[in-house]
């Protein structure tokens, strides 16, 4: 590991001023995911920035959002009341990560920044357009089992425009793409509001890039907004093995119904794209309806048609359109 | 090496003494440094920061404070095993996925691996070595042994650190419960069954953990 000066900054301003200028300058909070990176060489800090001793820890319930500081603990946040009550999505989703021990460690601001576990990302001997661009990506005709199925947006499902076939690791960043969410970022500029489905970036140009965020960025905060889908909605994790892995698909799926009708929804996908990938369309497909197996079908595969599989993870077609079926029925209480 | 001190001693081993020089030199060249640096080493005065080989911090260990100096890549993992000989706490995968290297800093179980040794400044850290009082096991090692909860022992104490805070949080309530909630505990050997069963017994019994 490359020697790096430590710093430890008390308020936002002096962190942000500390990163001014310095590109290779990096932000550490839990560290469970860059200290990994810096010993196997991947990420080399040329200055690290300890921001833990920041005020950005606080959970709590304004007006009509839930406002959750960066530095708040993934372990905190997934107990909170105000979040189980308000935002049970984001606390399942949040237990359905990592580890006991992780949890404890690992930030909300982190969890957003999380890098991909792709495995040709993580070896340094082989190819990889996000770690080295322009050296290409060794999962296309490689080992991509775990690799994404959608890439461009509905109807642009072909990867000849894509240059990176790896999937976003986080599960808090699906239940955050389901609903509104705003990212609350501080720079040279001041204070930036990003909606969440524009933070995270696809990886059709840049795929060096897992965010939108500005140089010498720090992520403050996030935001959810109130929403009426606390009764049913459900966070699905399809993985290897029962626990403590990272997802091969999953499902955050939210539902607003009265009277047997639902009368709105929302749905993100994990571990399918380079990013969380929303399903815009399932809302106008779902209003009015009354819910049954066959009509989530339906949705479901209408979904899939954009999607595209490469060599070995055809199976990710069929296993999410099962997943989005399997998370609709248990949010919509019906067997 | 005696790392519990204050000063440097004149016999103080040779690492020290280079501690000492670096930061004599780097403080003597301050009034020409960027106010960048200068920044820094006024952040020395109570915190572990700076460019330095090495940087000192104060933490409590098993209720012991300690002043170390030393270099910022450290994990605390490694200067738990290496520098202050609590060798108790496992080095298994180093990268976080194991759990061999549990330890609680501040009352929550934490991967020591992956944590730098100066950001847990300040911070209180409990061992294995510190969960036994004396010679008198605490009541989930002494589950463990009663079920069997090991063949090789390497991942016991990540185990067992990991299990009493299982405990604490109130996720011991059924063996599914437990299954989760140890799910970041990897034991090669798989003597999982037993593991659960000496933890729901703890839990059951209801000893103070």
């Amino acid at each position: 590991m490359k020697p790096f000066p430590y710093l430890r900054p008390k308020t936002v301003a002096e962190a942000i001023g500390m990163a001014a200028d310095d590109p290779g300058a990096r932000y550490i909070a839990g560290g469970t995911n860059l200290i990994d990176l810096m010993k196997r060489g991947i990420a080399s800090p040329t200055k690290l920035i300890d921001i833990n001793h920041l005020p950005l820890k606080k959970i709590e319930h304004r007006y009509d959002r839930l406002r959750i500081g960066a530095l708040a603990l993934n372990s905190d946040v997934a107990i909170h009341k105000a979040v189980v009550t308000r935002q049970p999505l984001l606390a399942q989703a949040l237990l359905a990560g990592a580890s006991g021990q992780l949890r404890n460690m690992a930030t909300i601001g982190g969890n957003l920044l999380q890098r991909t576990r792709c495995s040709y990302f993580y070896d340094l001997a082989l190819p990889c357009n996000k770690r080295k661009p322009g050296t290409g990506c060794g999962a296309e005709g490689g080992i991509n089992r775990t690799h994404a199925i959608f890439f461009a947006g509905n109807g642009f499902g072909g990867i000849e425009k894509s240059s990176c076939l790896a999937v976003h690791p986080s599960d808090m960043c699906v239940a955050l793409t389901a609903v509104d969410t705003v990212v609350v970022v501080n720079g040279r500029d001041g204070e930036r509001r990003i909606q969440m489905k524009d933070f995270l970036r696809l990886s059709t140009q840049q795929p060096e890039l897992d965010t939108n965020l500005g140089p010498g960025e720090l992520v403050t905060a996030i935001e959810v907004l109130d929403n009426a889908f606390a009764k049913h909605s459900h966070y699905l994790k399809v993985r290897d093995r029962a626990s403590y892995a990272f997802a091969l698909v999953s499902v955050a799926a939210a539902l607003q119904m009265d009277g047997g009708r639902i009368w709105d929804a929302r749905m993100a996908l994990g571990g399918v794209a380079h990013k969380p990938w929303r399903y815009w369309a399932i809302d106008l497909m779902l209003r009015g309806q009354v819910p049954s197996e066959k009509l989530f079908r339906e949705v479901a595969e209408h979904e899939m048609e954009s999607a595209k599989a490469t060599e070995q993870n055809a199976f990710k077609i069929k296993l999410t359109s099962n997943a989005i079926v399997a998370a609709l029925k248990t949010a919509a209480g019906i067997s | 090496m005696d790392t519990d001190h204050d000063a440097i001693p004149p016999d103080a081993p040779d690492e020290d003494r280079r501690f000492f020089l670096k930061q004599s030199m780097f403080i003597a060249g301050l009034s020409m440094a960027p106010a960048d640096f200068l920044q820094t080493a006024q952040a020395l005065e109570d915190a572990p920061t700076g460019n330095a080989v090495k940087v000192r911090l104060s933490l409590t260990i098993n209720g012991k404070r300690r002043r170390i100096s030393i270099d910022p890549r450290m994990t605390l993992l490694d200067l738990l095993r290496e520098n202050l000989g609590l060798t108790g706490t496992k080095k298994g995968c180093d990268f976080g996925q194991c759990g061999a290297c549990t330890v609680h800093i501040d009352g929550r179980r934490t991967l020591s691996c992956l944590t730098f040794a100066v950001m847990q400044h300040g911070a209180k850290v409990t061992t294995i070595e510190g969960l036994s009082e004396g010679e008198k096991l605490h009541p989930l090692q002494e589950a463990f042994i009663k079920h069997d909860g090991f063949q090789c022992g390497y991942c016991t104490p990540g185990q067992v650190m990991s299990g009493v805070a299982c405990i604490r949080e109130g996720h011991a309530g059924s063996a599914e419960e437990v299954r989760e909630y140890m799910s970041g505990n990897l034991c090669r050997c798989g003597a999982y069954p037993n593991i659960v069963d000496a933890i729901l017994e703890v839990k059951k019994e209801g000893s103070k953990v």
